[in-house]
């Protein structure tokens, strides 16, 4: 048997796990991190547009702050979202925007005077403030009130995950690359490690440690039509769900990005529209201010995707040989512009459809794009029902989304959670609980059970074939279980994946050999996705009403009263072709911003019994504070700051708000 | 004869003639396999490679990740040339395409190659980040300011998604096994123009002052003709060769 002890198991080796690496090993841990491809080649690199945090740099970020941020994210949620955990995030952005300038991220960066920006389809000129001159810029994203996307050119993702994983290598992380955990081991109550798999000798060990983080980002993969990486099978969240003990959080909560290049789904950036770009029907008409005539193409993403397709079905959809369709006109920003700011995008368009978007519109269509749900966890990143099991970014959920995410708050949370999570980590580590007595029975058995599964796949003469059922998957969760969803849908969809599931238990390969084998790698991944897709659509079908991005025509309410909790998914028995769902409710009476309307999207929504109690509390609370400042009217309505690590308190200075 | 375009409308049938090999099995003889599908409208090489897997060979390996020309994942070498099968249009190849794993890294399997390794060695040895003047910057501080336009020259040169192509394409990589490549020095370049890097023109020469560095390339510039963000490595290689000499002539 073969074993590799660690203080700290990283599973995933994008922008949230190299962080909390680096933030352990900072701690003076042992550190190691598993990664399916080299880290530099994670799917974080594809994040295009930016990451949001408030340092109110720009004219048209001016007077922005953590406040603002944390309104902005909460309704971008629908009310979904853990308020504590968004205060903690929207305080630490701004941190980590520093931290990675330090680290050598060439942010584009405010030069002073004027520049004319196109707002609203219109040329507008904005005046820079000198004081700002040089300091990282800002750019408008959707659902926020101030410029608050701080980005570099569109390759924001790519130069973060560089710096990053540049400063691992700095701090002598290792990353075991072409490595896959298969499952994790532990003893219905801690976590001890996982079973990994050599994607390229097809070798098992066992990984022990004190404390195992998945940081395997989102599950796109489950989709037909996605802008996610083809590794984004969510893997990490099925690791953690097989486990049998470990929860999954609101995995219905899906999100689907407006501006997918169509058909391939590639995404171009929210960045697009953002910097002025608009929407167009078939006959070239703007047609978001119909629909939302206040914020247009920059609601939310979950609003701006529903009206796109609320406008194809009404017939206004442009034809093509592959469906239908509407277009992103950026034409109007220049090319100067494009070349400069949304040079990816360019690239794309080139490569993919043969256009140059300075003169032609772009073919687009809503196409998956996040997974808001995760690996339930508390305000530390550790798993609520499985000690030693942390989770960090998009495979978790502790829950800075909610039922929708704002555009430039993923890539913001990646590096956050590394630099909480990672102190977390450490924490625990230093603590009697991260103690760990190492039962090799435990590890000895995990290891026979996935040989065994591995052997029964190689050589058990099923009859399937894995690429099908994956491909029936696909199709179905996004035929089914997407954009607008229904009861009768999603009873379909349910009932067909636990048809798959079975079938996919008598998988058979036609490539028996262990080491790099393809097809053997799709067979027990397979499996895995349609447990993480029953996962979503069964709580899709639970959830009797629309938040966020959760959307049934046959409920189209937002019902606080009735549903204002975070789904709970467990996968109780291995036999199970349904996960149990749990629910646990979300406490009005505590929190900073009570329950009302997101400002975009439906007005119409049930009231929760507690909410205008709440809400009289907080208008008192603000009365009673009305003296101090922004800060102590805060600390008043929903303390946080002692939730923080001590290494990441303190306030952010801004040009307004100087420290002495 | 018209090979090199498609008519619309007209189905052509591709082959694909696939280098193989798995250096882990004793029985693998290096060989070149063909494979004929039908090309559909749009159809990149990912779209190509994954149908020949899916419907004709199972075991056939390569790496894609983002499929999008952002992750330098699917480096390889097309009719002769290194480059990013993503985004690699099969309109735009004659009916027969060749494809190889890309050379001077280790092999994996077929088109797989171990670039992951490599890129590791090589950030290591040329130290790939900002040494950072004092490691414990306030970050509740405002930001230190940079030129928004020296801002840009520097991300001009962080484009590199470390594919290996320029590897690949480069003289000196397939002569000398510790040649740092284009992709080194343009790294080198990028850290050189960064402020924020204390590192002087002597802790520079000390890396890539010598044969396995900037003095190793022979000016064939395979690597600038190959680059797929078309990186200025041309410039950037000269550039660095003229400040390393005359650093070294001191």
């Amino acid at each position: 048997m073969k074993v590799v002890y660690t203080d700290v198991l990283v599973i995933g080796g994008g922008l949230a796990g190299l962080r909390v690496a680096i933030g352990a090993r900072r701690r003076g841990h042992d550190v190691t991190v598993l990664s399916l491809v080299p880290p530099k080649r994670s799917h974080s690199a594809a994040a295009q547009g930016g990451m949001q945090a408030s340092l109110g740099n720009v004219a048209k970020g001016q007077g922005d702050n953590e406040d603002v941020h944390f309104e902005d994210t909460v309704k971008g949620s629908d009310w979904g979202a853990d308020q504590r955990v968004v205060r903690m995030f929207v305080d630490t952005a701004p941190k980590a925007v520093r931290e990675l300038a330090a680290w050598g991220v060439p942010w584009s960066r405010v030069r002073e005077g004027d520049r004319t920006v196109i707002i609203n389809g219109q040329p507008v000129t904005l005046t820079e403030r000198a004081e700002a001159h040089g300091l990282v810029a800002q750019r408008d994203f959707g659902g926020t009130k101030k410029w608050r996307t701080c980005y570099v050119s569109d390759g924001t993702g790519h130069a973060m995950l560089f710096a990053v994983g540049d400063q691992a290598i700095a701090h002598g992380v290792p990353v075991h690359e072409r490595k896959e955990a298969l499952a994790l081991i532990h003893d219905g109550s801690r976590c001890y490690g996982a079973v990994v798999r050599d994607l390229v000798t097809g070798e098992l060990v066992a990984y022990a440690a004190r404390a195992t983080c998945i940081a395997t980002g989102g599950a796109g993969r489950v989709y037909r039509v996605t802008t996610n990486a083809v590794i984004c099978e969510g893997i990490g969240s099925a690791l953690a769900l097989e486990t049998g003990v470990a929860t999954l959080g609101n995995m219905e909560a899906v999100q689907f990005h407006p501006t997918g290049i169509f058909p391939a789904g590639i995404l171009v950036t929210e960045g697009c529209r953002g910097d002025g770009g608009l929407l167009r029907d078939a006959n070239g008409h703007r047609f978001m201010p119909d629909y939302e005539p206040e914020k247009k193409e920059l609601a939310s993403r979950d609003v701006v995707s529903r009206r796109m397709e609320e406008h194809i079905r009404k017939g206004h959809g442009a034809k093509s040989r592959f469906g239908e369709h509407l277009w992103l006109d950026i034409t109007l920003l220049g090319r100067k512009h494009i070349e400069h700011n949304l040079r990816e995008v360019k690239e794309i368009c080139q490569s993919f459809l043969g256009i140059d978007p300075a003169e032609q519109w772009i073919a687009v269509r809503p196409a998956q794009h996040y997974t808001m749900g995760g690996v339930r966890t508390d305000h530390t990143g550790q798993s609520t029902t499985l000690r030693g099991l942390f989770a960090a970014g998009e495979a978790a959920c502790w829950d800075m989304h909610g039922f929708n995410r704002l555009g430039g708050n993923s890539v913001a949370e990646t590096v956050v959670a590394g630099m909480l999570v990672g102190e977390f980590i450490a924490d625990f580590c230093e603590s009697p609980a991260g103690d760990l007595d190492i039962p090799t029975v435990l590890l000895r058995e995990a290891l026979r059970v996935e040989r065994d599964r591995l052997d029964s796949l190689l050589q058990g003469g099923g009859t399937e074939s894995a690429d099908a059922l994956k491909a029936s998957m696909q199709q179905l969760m996004t035929d089914r279980v997407g954009i607008f969803r229904t009861g009768a849908d999603l009873e379909a969809a349910v009932s067909g994946l636990q048809e798959l599931l079975l079938r996919s238990r008598n998988i058979g390969l036609r490539h028996r050999k262990d080491g790099p084998n393809p097809e053997l790698v799709t067979a027990y991944r397979t499996q895995k996705m349609l447990k993480v897709a029953l996962c979503i659509a069964s709580g899709a079908l639970a959830r009797t009403e629309s938040r966020g991005a959760h959307f049934r025509e046959d409920y189209p309410r937002r019902d606080d009263a009735g549903w204002l909790r975070r789904t709970l998914a467990t996968w109780r028995d291995p036999a199970d072709t349904l996960p149990t769902l749990a629910y646990e409710p979300l406490d009005v009476m505590t929190m900073e911003l009570p329950p009302g309307w997101r400002g975009y999207g439906a007005r119409d929504y049930v009231d929760h019994p507690d909410t205008a109690r709440r809400a009289a509390e907080v208008q008192a609370l603000r009365e009673r504070a009305a003296q101090g400042d922004r800060h102590s009217v805060q600390a008043a309505l929903m303390p946080y700051e002692h939730l923080l690590p001590a290494a990441f308190r303190g306030r952010n200075e801004r040009i307004d708000e100087r420290q002495a | 004869m018209n090979q090199t375009t498609t008519e619309p409308g007209s189905t052509r049938t591709l082959r694909f003639h696939v280098l193989r090999h798995d250096p882990r099995d004793a029985a693998s003889v290096p060989r070149t396999e063909t494979f004929e599908l039908e090309e559909a409208a749009g159809m990149t090489l990912f779209i190509a490679l994954g149908e020949i897997r899916e419907r004709l060979d199972p075991s056939l390996a390569f790496d894609f990740v983002c499929r999008a020309g952002i992750c330098g994942s699917c480096g390889m070498v097309i009719n002769g040339r290194p480059g990013l099968a993503c985004r690699t249009l099969t309109r735009d190849l004659p009916t027969d395409i060749t494809l190889a794993p890309l050379p001077a890294f280790e092999l994996i399997a077929d088109l797989s190659v171990d670039t992951g390794k490599w890129m590791r060695g090589m950030s290591e040895r040329l130290e790939t980040w900002i040494h950072e003047v004092s490691p414990d910057v306030d970050l509740g501080r405002i930001e230190a300011p940079m030129d928004p336009d020296l801002a840009d020259r520097i991300y001009e040169l962080d484009r590199c998604i470390e594919c290996g192509c320029c590897v690949a394409a480069c003289g000196t990589a397939r002569m000398r096994k510790d040649f740092v490549g284009a992709v080194g020095l343009n790294k080198i370049a990028r850290f050189a123009l960064d402020p924020r890097d204390p590192r002087k023109d002597e802790d520079y020469y000390e890396l890539v002052g010598n044969d396995e560095g900037v003095f190793g390339c022979m000016t064939l510039l395979g690597c600038h003709d190959v680059c797929p963000k078309n990186l200025p490595l041309q410039t950037q290689i000269a550039f660095l060769r003229r400040r390393m000499a005359r650093t070294g002539v001191g």
